[in-house]
């Protein structure tokens, strides 16, 4: 079989819309277009009937009951609702929040605006190997810890966290846990009465659905958690959530989560089995190689290396056939090298130089062998060029030169 | 990012990559930048002693594809120059001839110090006797 160029493997920031999502789509742009608001006629019934209907597949898959599904724009939305809307609900309770330094964004800056208005947050430090475990939030717990955030697999090295062992502790000292399984949702079997989460989010693009769509798991019963909306209108989605629902999208993500429910398992272990084989490839023919995060404990179809003494963004022109994504490129640009691989105490040396391997649905062994050895090759050819390796070979520790200022 | 033609072409086909003898006399050599911040740059010229023209350079470079092409560059130019000539050379011609967008400036400012930093070292080397009483 022939490559497809450019190669795609960048599915940790997005996936495309699969056919038959699409497909499930296209009658509620055009002939069954109603609000699903509209109580009082036939073409509201049938967008609502759309719109349940996801509900049920979207429960479905996290094992939830699908009045437990509120719709969002996505998971930035999600994790806003569920961060600012619990800690503001729970206040009176006490205004201390948990989350780690290696979260995404949409998690971070939600915690900082709080800490604006008062409220105490905790990062927690991750370890090298990139895994929160319980123990590390059982330390952190205080009397008035009302929220711990932290999320079910991390977007730029693939690790899981703790989380059915987090959910225990938080459940048994009633504190609300949320988590940002954006990663997560789709790639591996969850189950949120298994794990205990309170709040979940997911968004539609990360598993073969649209774009602009996502839901917050919010849990109704032992306990059943409240929030403060932060959209008011109209009182949608049980008022947690004003304004009409993106019913096309809301479809669409319906529609991918029942596939995932029936594929994911299969997915995972081939695109599992791809993954190593580029690993072990690159590994094999390379020294100088750290793979990032704990390897056990990851995403399947997630890898991220790498490379002592050559730099991301200079890699990324080696193999620009190939779309992956690089946290790298010197802090002197606007580009910084990833707060997340900072955060588990890489060195900057190879903080510098990671690169990120997002595989997906479509991803074949043809495109996997190539990229290995279009990296290799890359990765050899800018050592040719690189002083740092000139030096590693004349055996200098790089760490004891001292650098000058610019 | 887009890269323009002449990085791109710097980049797949540097120009003088290499090193030269650095306790040679005639040698100077210029290491700029930091790992930490994403970009070390090795420049080295070799100077005919009699004349003061580069008859040589050699660079290495640890950083993006804008700093590979900067350096590269850079030893073409000074490539038979005399030193004088040589430190002449501004960033800013650097940024002209690649097409360096703004975020890549620094790259340029970097091997316009690497120039500098390799002549300041040939300097040294063969400073005047009479130069340090004059
Ligand atoms: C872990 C994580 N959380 C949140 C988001 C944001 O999701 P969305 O694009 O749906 O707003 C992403 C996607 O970039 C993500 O990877
Ligand atoms: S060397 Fe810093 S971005 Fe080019």
């Amino acid at each position: 079989m022939s490559i497809k160029f450019p190669i795609y493997l960048d599915h940790n920031a997005t996936t495309p819309v699969d056919e038959r999502v699409l497909e499930a789509m296209l009658p509620y742009f055009t002939e069954k277009f109603g609000n699903a608001a509209s109580r009082n006629h036939a073409f509201g019934w049938e967008a609502e009937k759309g719109v349940d209907l996801a509900r049920e597949q979207m429960a479905d898959l996290i094992g939830a009951d699908p009045k437990e599904i509120i719709w969002t724009s996505g998971s930035t939305e999600s994790n806003n609702l569920a961060i600012k809307g619990a800690a503001t609900m729970y206040a009176r309770k006490g205004k201390h929040i948990i989350t780690a330094e290696h979260e995404h964004k949409a998690t971070l800056d939600p915690c900082k605006r709080l800490e604006k208005e008062g409220y105490e947050v905790t990062y927690l430090d991750p370890p090298l190997d990139g895994v929160i475990t319980a123990d590390m939030v059982k330390e952190a717990i205080r009397e008035d810890t009302v929220l711990v955030s932290l999320m079910w697999a991390n977007n730029e090295i693939g690790t899981i966290n703790e989380i059915p062992e987090i959910g225990k502790i938080c459940k048994e000292k009633g504190i609300v846990f949320h988590t940002d399984a954006t990663q997560m949702v789709g790639k591996l079997p969850i189950d949120v009465e298994e794990a205990g989460v309170d709040l979940l989010s997911a968004s539609g693009h990360k598993f073969y659905g649209p774009k602009g769509v996502g839901c917050l798991y919010v849990r109704r019963r032992r306990p059943r958690i409240r929030l403060t909306a932060i959209i008011d209108g109209g009182g949608h989605e049980r008022g947690m959530r004003s304004g009409t629902l993106n019913v096309t999208g809301i479809v669409g993500m319906g529609a991918a989560a029942a596939l995932c429910k029936a594929e994911m398992s299969d997915d995972a272990i081939r695109l599992g089995n791809l993954r190593n084989k580029l690993e072990q490839t690159i590994t094999d023919q390379l020294d100088g190689v750290a793979i990032n995060g704990r390897l056990d404990k990851r995403i399947p179809h997630t890898s991220n290396i790498s490379f002592a003494w050559v730099e991301g963004e200079s890699l990324m022109m080696a193999i620009k056939e190939i779309a992956v994504s690089s946290g790298s490129a010197c802090t002197s640009a606007s580009l910084e090298p990833s707060y997340v691989l900072k955060s588990l105490g890489v060195g900057d040396d190879l903080a510098h130089s990671s690169l990120r391997f997002g595989l997906g649905r479509k991803t074949t062994e043809e495109e996997i062998d190539y990229t290995a050895q279009k990296v290799v090759e890359g990765v050899k050819k800018l050592r040719e060029l690189s002083p740092l390796y000139e030096m590693h070979l004349e055996g200098i520790d790089l760490s004891t030169v001292e650098w000058a200022d610019h | 990012m887009a890269y323009s033609d002449k990085v791109v072409d710097h980049y797949e086909n540097p120009r003088n990559v290499g090193s030269l003898d650095k306790s040679s006399e005639a040698v100077g050599t210029g290491v700029v930048g930091a790992p930490e911040c994403g970009d070390v740059m090795k420049l080295q010229i070799q100077v005919d002693q009699a004349t003061g023209k580069i008859t040589d350079a050699k660079f290495k470079t640890f950083g993006c594809g804008s700093a590979i092409a900067s350096s590269s560059l850079a030893t073409e130019w000074v490539k038979g120059k005399t030193v004088d000539e040589a430190l002449q050379i501004k960033n800013t011609d650097i940024v002209n001839e690649l097409s360096l967008p703004p975020v890549k400036i620094h790259c340029s400012v970097l091997a316009e110090d690497a120039i500098r930093s390799a002549i300041a070292d040939y300097k040294k080397k063969n400073q005047p006797a009479e130069a340090t009483t004059a």
